[in-house]
């Protein structure tokens, strides 16, 4: 963030920024009351969660206002936690190939070792 | 003869930051990466369990959850306010809100733990289930951090306080780079509440 900011503006973006933290905090709660679909629940709870994290980020951490170097340095670790993340989860969904484990697999008894 | 740290209260010419911010910016990276880690376990722990238990089976309770993240939204929001009291040369200011910030992460401390003791004294370890195996590895580093940035933060408003009579600048860059560590762990527990306590 730059030397000469504007700090009245910025205490009350930050006074704006608990405002609307504290109520998403309570929307949040509210919605795990609501009997939604799982998967729904799920998507509204994390759509919520990364919608006040983003307040979070881009006023309490001020990375609206930082140089070009920071947003290079946390997209390229966001990056990489989404290639972590999905890799194992791609895994997880792939039945491809399943069918050739079944069928190489040793019968019980076999005497391979004859 | 001394070799003084360079760029710790101006900006280098090159990266436009200094050098305390762009390494406090590149430690939390490597905390994205750590904390993510951790996620994408319970992810797959959790796709991978189609008997997955919610919380309120282990006796998670929703409500001291909830105090808990305003209690840390509350101090993500006096750190802000301290640092900026400290580019209005408000003392008093400064050291009012960075009082409450650190008072916040031991009420946050304070109520996990017992919440910690309510899981053991019912006989809940990590050992019984791969949820309350990733739910005390997860809240307990993220527990961590919390005593990490509250000492921090009783550092920079008591032993470390005379610094801005000497340094101004650079003990502000240390109150602002504290401030961002504060907020990432704010950020974390933001995501931890609703995946821990409400799915």
């Amino acid at each position: 963030m730059a030397q000469n900011i504007d700090v009245d503006a910025w205490e009350r973006k930050f006074k704006v920024v608990l405002f609307v933290l504290v109520i998403g905090t309570f929307v949040t709660v509210a919605a795990s009351y609501i009997h939604l679909p799982p998967a729904l629940g799920i998507a509204l709870a994390l759509v919520i969660a990364i919608a006040k994290g983003s307040f979070v980020v881009l006023f309490f951490m001020h990375l609206i206002d930082e140089k070009q170097l920071v947003y290079w340095v946390m997209a390229i670790a966001v990056l990489f936690f989404f290639f972590m993340l999905f890799i194992p989860l791609f895994t997880e969904g792939n039945t491809f190939g399943d069918s050739m484990i079944v069928t190489s697999a040793p019968e019980s008894g076999g005497d391979d070792h004859h | 003869m001394s070799m003084a740290i360079p760029y710790t209260d101006q900006p280098r010419p090159d990266t436009g930051l200094t050098n305390v911010k762009i390494g406090m910016w590149l430690f939390l990276a490597s905390e994205v990466m750590l904390f993510g880690g951790l996620f994408a376990s319970y992810i797959i722990l959790r796709v991978s369990d189609p008997n997955w238990p919610a919380g309120a089976e282990f006796g998670l309770s929703v409500p001291i959850a909830f105090v808990n993240t305003l209690v840390l939204i509350a101090s993500s929001f006096t750190m802000v306010m301290a640092w900026t009291s400290l580019l209005r040369d408000n003392v008093s200011r400064f050291k009012l809100y960075q009082t409450i910030t650190v008072v916040c992460g031991l009420i946050f401390l304070v109520i996990k733990a017992f919440e910690y003791n309510s899981k053991f004294s019912h006989g809940h370890f990590p050992s019984e289930h791969n949820f309350l195996a990733i739910y005390f590895t997860l809240t307990g580093l993220h527990g961590l951090h919390v005593l990490g940035g509250a000492l921090y933060n009783a550092y920079l408003l008591g032993p470390n306080f005379g610094m801005f009579k000497t340094h101004r600048q650079q003990f502000i860059n240390r109150v602002e780079c504290s401030g961002l560590f504060w907020h990432f762990v704010d950020l974390v527990w933001i995501f931890l509440f609703p995946v821990l306590y409400l799915l």
